[in-house]
């Protein structure tokens, strides 16, 4: 008597293929099964991730040590606890002395960009283009993810001198110089001139709206960039709108303050410390906080179902192809009764018995792995191709795939195995 | 020179438990069969003596009574153990030859073997040299179905032979052949047992017990009759004396 050495296992491999190789038909489409349950796991997880990734990108790009706090005008039934209803001008939203009041007692601040959005017609010559204009400090293009594509951004002298230069977005260079070079004209917002110095472009600009009511219609991509301190001493702090025939007028100094900490630890830490900083001043809660880092987390909790919910449809159908080879294997059994009992009786062992047929079905399912990933590693990039859809393939998703389909091969496989091993030899022999 | 007997039964019974009723399939044999012997085993269904055959073969374990084969007790032994001896010690003939069909003629003789760890390059000289003995050295590569019964047949004898047992265990070998190759199977046969192989054949045919040197009759679980066959007995001395001048000469 031998222990089953490793050359006996190579035979035993060989004697599964050779025997799966008798019914190829049935092979295949049994394979099949698992095929379609490893491809579509990776397929699925791929798709999953391309998704939330690209969501994820976006809030990344918000940057994940920073802390966002917008301006929100609050309706009027919210307004009139607090705020006198006779004054037209509705007063709002964060000031500088809360940008200064913030920089100096949160700890872990590195910088503070703040924000003032203005929308107004700007023109050149004959043209006149609807725009955001944003006064800003020179910070912007590093901390809000600005390319700068001819001349220059803004700088500390632009915001001393309170100079009247601005920085456009490409698209509006676009619609509003048509063929000519807009660096050193002079472009019109309102009743002042300011001089182009450079051409820029958005990096993302889903979360810079200011406020979301009041973008309705207005193209983001059409930007003009003002020194802070110009955007003030031009246009004040109050902003007039015509609508519908009535004017409408806001007083607001700030829209928006982007808080940069050191690292996205301080974050966490100081979100609440923001919040009872702006509470103490804001009684009517006329700002929201936006924190990316809660963001990401979200986005990594809701990817987390989607790969969950994704993962468990592919699992399913690897169960039914798992299920389908045991219902092939049980069938062999019942066929090769004959085989198994001439076998029992030439001296195999039970152990044997049960190592054939285990090793057919591990061939059959790691076989139909093996295709599978092949097949599921391409799928996601015809998807891509096709659909246009982001996908990435993680290197985990294969392996398990992989690893659950040898597995299912091994759960689905011992049932035939041992009911083949389990046959009594005279009956077995018996059996025509 | 009386050496140990290949096989002892002692008080060896069987019964089957069907529930309400019990089945006495051998109620206490006591056979005892020397090594070199040709044993045929006679009687009609239902004296019992598939069971015997079953229980010789260590395919089954007998309810009461002792069995040595080749001077070790089985009649208790485990499965795995029963598996173990029916690879080392027995050889088996079976009246539908029961060859593996998706194995060549080689791979079938070699199966035995297999079981016991080694490789089919390790002793293909052996199988092949087998598959000789049978006739069949050119058609080492055929399958199962390509061959006749007869060839088939003479495949599962050179299959029984690979082990090199101590007992070759024959049922009904020509029960699906004509008579015409029955009577070569059963030359082979004859030839493997003047070779000093144990032969025991479970047989219905008086024809085939007739080259036995000794014919065991059974009834109701019982043996009926043991009587040697003293006209093959001679026959077989013939043949042996006509061997060894063979071999003389040579």
């Amino acid at each position: 008597m031998k222990p089953i050495i490793p050359i006996a296992f190579v035979r035993i491999v060989q004697l599964g293929v050779k025997s799966l190789l008798l019914h190829k038909m049935r092979s295949a489409l049994t394979m099949l099964g698992i095929i379609f349950g490893v491809c579509s796991v990776i397929a699925m997880l791929a798709i999953g991730e391309g998704a939330s990734h690209e969501a994820q990108e976006a809030i990344k790009k918000l940057g994940s040590s920073n802390v966002i706090i917008r301006s929100v005008k609050r309706t009027p039934e919210n307004n009139s606890a607090g705020q006198s209803k006779r004054s037209f001008v509705a007063e709002y939203g964060l000031t500088y002395r809360d940008a200064a009041r913030l920089q100096a007692t949160i700890p872990g601040i590195r910088r503070v960009l703040p924000l003032r959005i203005m929308r107004d017609d700007v023109r050149f010559s004959t043209i006149s283009h609807p725009c955001q204009i944003i006064g800003t400090h020179p910070l912007y293009p590093e901390i809000n993810g600005l390319d700068l594509l001819a001349g220059r951004f803004l700088t500390e002298t632009d915001e001393t001198y309170q100079n009247n230069i601005c920085a456009i977005t490409l698209s509006l260079a676009e619609s509003l110089f048509t063929g000519q070079n807009p660096l050193e004209q002079e472009v019109k917002i309102g009743p002042n001139y300011f001089r182009v110095v450079g051409i820029v472009r958005e990096r993302g600009t889903e979360q810079k709206r200011p406020q979301s009511g009041a973008t309705e219609g207005q193209t983001i991509d059409a930007n003009v960039y003002i020194p802070l301190s110009s955007a003030r001493s031009r246009f004040g702090d109050v902003i007039f709108r015509r609508s519908a025939g009535s004017f409408e007028a806001e007083k607001v100094e700030l829209h928006q303050l982007t808080l940069q900490f050191e690292n996205p630890d301080s974050v966490e830490t100081a979100v609440p410390l923001i919040q009872r900083a702006l509470e103490r001043f804001h009684t009517l809660k006329d700002y929201e906080l936006v924190v990316p880092l809660e963001l990401l987390r979200q986005a990594e909790r809701t990817k987390r179902i989607f790969n969950v919910v994704l993962g468990s449809i592919a699992a399913i159908s690897l169960l039914v192809g798992g299920i389908g080879i045991m219902n092939i294997m049980l069938a062999t059994v019942t066929e090769r009764t004959r085989e198994i009992g001439i076998r029992r009786a030439l001296g195999a062992k039970k152990q044997d018995i049960t190592t054939q047929f285990l090793v057919e079905t591990v061939v059959l399912s790691v076989g139909g792995g093996l295709i599978g990933v092949l097949v599921g590693v391409t799928a996601p990039l015809l998807v891509e191709q096709i659909a246009g859809m982001k996908t990435i393939i993680t290197w985990w998703s294969v392996v398990i795939a992989f690893g659950i389909s040898a597995l299912v091969g091994v759960v689905f496989g011992l049932y035939p195995a041992r009911r083949a091993a389990g046959l009594d030899p005279i009956e077995a022999l018996r059996h025509t | 020179m009386k050496s140990q007997p290949i096989i002892q039964l002692e008080g060896l019974t069987k019964t089957y438990d069907l529930g309400e009723v019990q089945v006495h399939a051998l109620r206490g044999l006591n056979i005892t069969i020397d090594p070199g012997s040709y044993v045929a085993i006679m009687g009609a269904s239902g004296s019992g003596k598939s069971t015997l055959l079953n229980i010789l073969g260590c395919l089954d374990r007998p309810t009461g009574g002792r069995y040595w084969l080749g001077g070790d007790d089985v009649s208790t032994l485990e499965d795995d153990a029963l598996s173990i001896i029916r690879g080392q010690r027995l050889g088996f003939i079976f009246q539908s030859y029961n060859l593996i069909d998706q194995l060549t003629v080689v791979e079938n003789i070699h199966v035995p073997l297999f079981y016991q760890g080694r490789d089919l390059e390790q002793c293909w000289d052996q199988c092949v040299q087998l598959a000789g003995l049978v006739g069949l050295g050119d058609r080492l590569d055929h399958r199962p179905k390509q061959l006749s019964g007869g060839q088939q047949q003479r495949v599962a004898i050179a299959r029984s032979l690979v082990n090199d047992p101590l007992l070759i265990l024959a049922d009904e070998p020509t029960g699906n052949l004509d008579s015409q190759t029955g009577r070569e199977v059963l030359e082979v046969l004859g030839r493997l047992n003047a070779a000093g192989k144990t032969i025991v054949l479970v047989t219905h045919g008086e024809e085939v017990a007739a080259r036995a040197h000794r014919v065991i009759r059974m009834k109701d679980g019982l043996v009926d009759r043991d009587e040697l066959n003293r006209k093959s007995v001679a026959a077989a001395a013939h043949v042996a004396t006509a061997h060894a001048d063979a071999a003389a000469a040579r």
